[in-house]
């Protein structure tokens, strides 16, 4: 399941993995085989990738989630665009998050 | 928005993770029951597996189900489930699953004897994150099943191995020095190391705790069993020193004598572990009733926030231990701790003298004490050790 996530669509987070939110972090658990490289470590998000992660919950296309960020935070101009499509893809291509149907 | 990075990847052993406050409970043991298919000479638990007595007081899955829950509410990260054999509950694959759809890493403690081709693929499809830990006693049908004293148990336990190992769930094995097995440790890491699915070296249980449950029979059987220290030192050296240098190195660490605080066992810390009836106990071993809190009248949360941290605090009082092991530069060495004592002696601060002779033996062996020294009575204890510790 790879490919290019596109700004039109929405995405949400995968039933093969459980998020969850302990002592303020986010940690993100594997819950079936073939997740990443994940079976020897833990995936927490920093500040940023946790305002990124709440808005993937299929509800907006990414071009919102874009747009929202871009509006909370003062980069330069295509910067957070440039960050969250990367983040984005990576999650998509590590299988935490799939395309809403 | 700055942050390039937006993930942050820890090891699994969850040191480092937490920039903040750590949560309560970081890792939960769950005894799902004591019975076991395996009647091991040297098992400081087990009741037969047909025990009807100890079935019906088994907690139930939902029971299970509820404390996962509550668990995981703490911020506990992995649960231990073991036994007994665990895979004797015939609800063990819902507790399993209902447990990592929690989130929790599970580490599976088995004898692999039960391990169906439907629960290896399970553990293929949804993985415990943790390698499953699996004891096997003896290189041979005859050793093993000398151990064992279960008929059939050395071939089911190589089936096990071999479907674990065919659906690539990674798992470690572990021996023991028993009277049918010794001699064979070489045998067992050459075996351990050519086997696929194997994630890493075995271990060796060596030095044997006396039944935990205080049964004098089953208790006097394992003592008959045990290991002199000079037979672990032997045993610790058989491929070098580097052992008998980690100890002198470990002393210096631990920084001497840890005076009258009975609880000072780091792995311990943050968790917890639950009989197969619902009483939370501080560790598996430590069934003294004075350590055990019945989850049935209270909770999780209230045992973990309340009962452990007052129980963390407590002192010792037997004279015995303030004149030995609260003075004694061994201390972190030793493996005397409360558990020890309550399956010895029936109390928390009893010093164990197989255990303190086991440690002297290694002392001896690290250069740390001369022969008939004791290691309480050494005044300069902790500079021994921090010589040591500088290669000195
Ligand atoms: S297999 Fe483990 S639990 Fe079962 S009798 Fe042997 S040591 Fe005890
Ligand atoms: S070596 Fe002996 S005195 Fe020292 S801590 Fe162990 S049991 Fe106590």
């Amino acid at each position: 399941m790879t490919g290019k996530i596109e700004l039109g669509r929405a995405y949400r987070p995968s039933d093969d993995v459980v998020v969850r939110e302990i002592e303020g972090e986010i940690v993100i658990v594997p819950l079936t085989s073939g997740i990443g490289d994940l079976e020897d470590e833990l995936l927490t998000l920093n500040e940023t990738g946790r305002a990124i992660w709440a808005r993937l919950d299929g509800s907006r296309p990414l071009a919102a989630v874009v747009a929202e960020l871009e509006s909370e935070y003062e980069d330069a101009e295509g910067e957070v665009r440039v960050d969250v499509v990367g983040f984005v893809q990576e999650l998509y291509d590590r299988r935490m998050i799939v395309e809403k149907s | 928005m700055t942050a390039k990075s937006f993930v942050r990847k820890v090891p699994s052993g969850m040191s480092g993770l937490w920039r903040a406050t750590a949560p309560k409970l970081a890792r939960l043991d769950i005894e799902l029951t004591e019975r076991c298919n395996c009647a091991c000479l040297h098992c400081s638990v087990a009741r037969p597996a047909g025990d009807a007595e100890a079935k019906a007081r088994e907690w139930p899955t939902e029971r299970w189900q509820t404390l996962l829950g509550e668990a995981a509410g703490l911020g506990c990260l992995v649960v231990r489930l073991t036994g007994g054999e665990p895979l004797l509950r015939s609800d063990f694959e819902a507790i399993y699953l209902h447990a990592r759809k929690l989130g929790l890493r599970v580490m599976l403690f088995t004898n692999a004897t039960l391990v169906t081709p439907r629960l290896a693929r399970l553990l293929r499809d949804v993985p415990p994150l943790e390698a499953v830990e699996i004891s096997i006693y003896g290189m041979t049908r005859e050793s093993c099943e000398a151990v064992t004293r279960a008929p059939g148990s050395f071939a089911a336990a190589r089936r096990g191995l071999g479907l674990l190992a065919e659906n690539g769930v990674p798992f470690v094995v572990k021996g023991a020095v028993l009277p049918p097995t010794r001699g064979q440790a070489d045998e067992f890491e050459a075996w351990a190391a050519g086997l696929s699915g194997n994630a890493g070296p075995p271990a060796f249980a060596v030095l044997f705790d006396l039944h935990s449950r205080r049964d004098a029979a089953r208790s006097a059987g394992i003592a008959g069993l045990r290991s002199g220290g000079d037979e672990f030192v032997r045993f610790s050296r058989r491929h070098g020193d580097e052992a008998v240098g980690e100890w002198g190195e470990f002393c210096g660490r631990a920084g001497g004598a840890r005076g009258d605080r009975l609880f000072i066992c780091l792995p311990a810390a943050a968790s917890a572990s639950v009989d197969p009836y619902g009483r939370l106990q501080y560790c598996l071993g430590l069934r003294h009733p004075a350590a055990v809190y019945d989850l049935a009248a209270g909770s999780l949360r209230e045992a973990v926030t309340e009962f452990l941290p007052r129980l963390r605090e407590t002192r010792a009082a037997d004279p015995a231990y303030l004149e030995r092991c609260a003075r004694c530069f061994l201390r972190g060495l030793c493996a005397q701790c409360p558990a020890k004592s309550w399956a010895e002696h029936g109390t928390l601060d009893t010093p164990v003298e197989y255990f303190c002779g086991v440690a002297h033996a290694q002392a001896i062996a690290a250069g740390l004490l001369g022969p008939g020294e004791k290691a309480w009575a050494v005044r300069d204890g902790a500079e021994r050790a921090k010589r040591r510790r500088n290669g000195s």
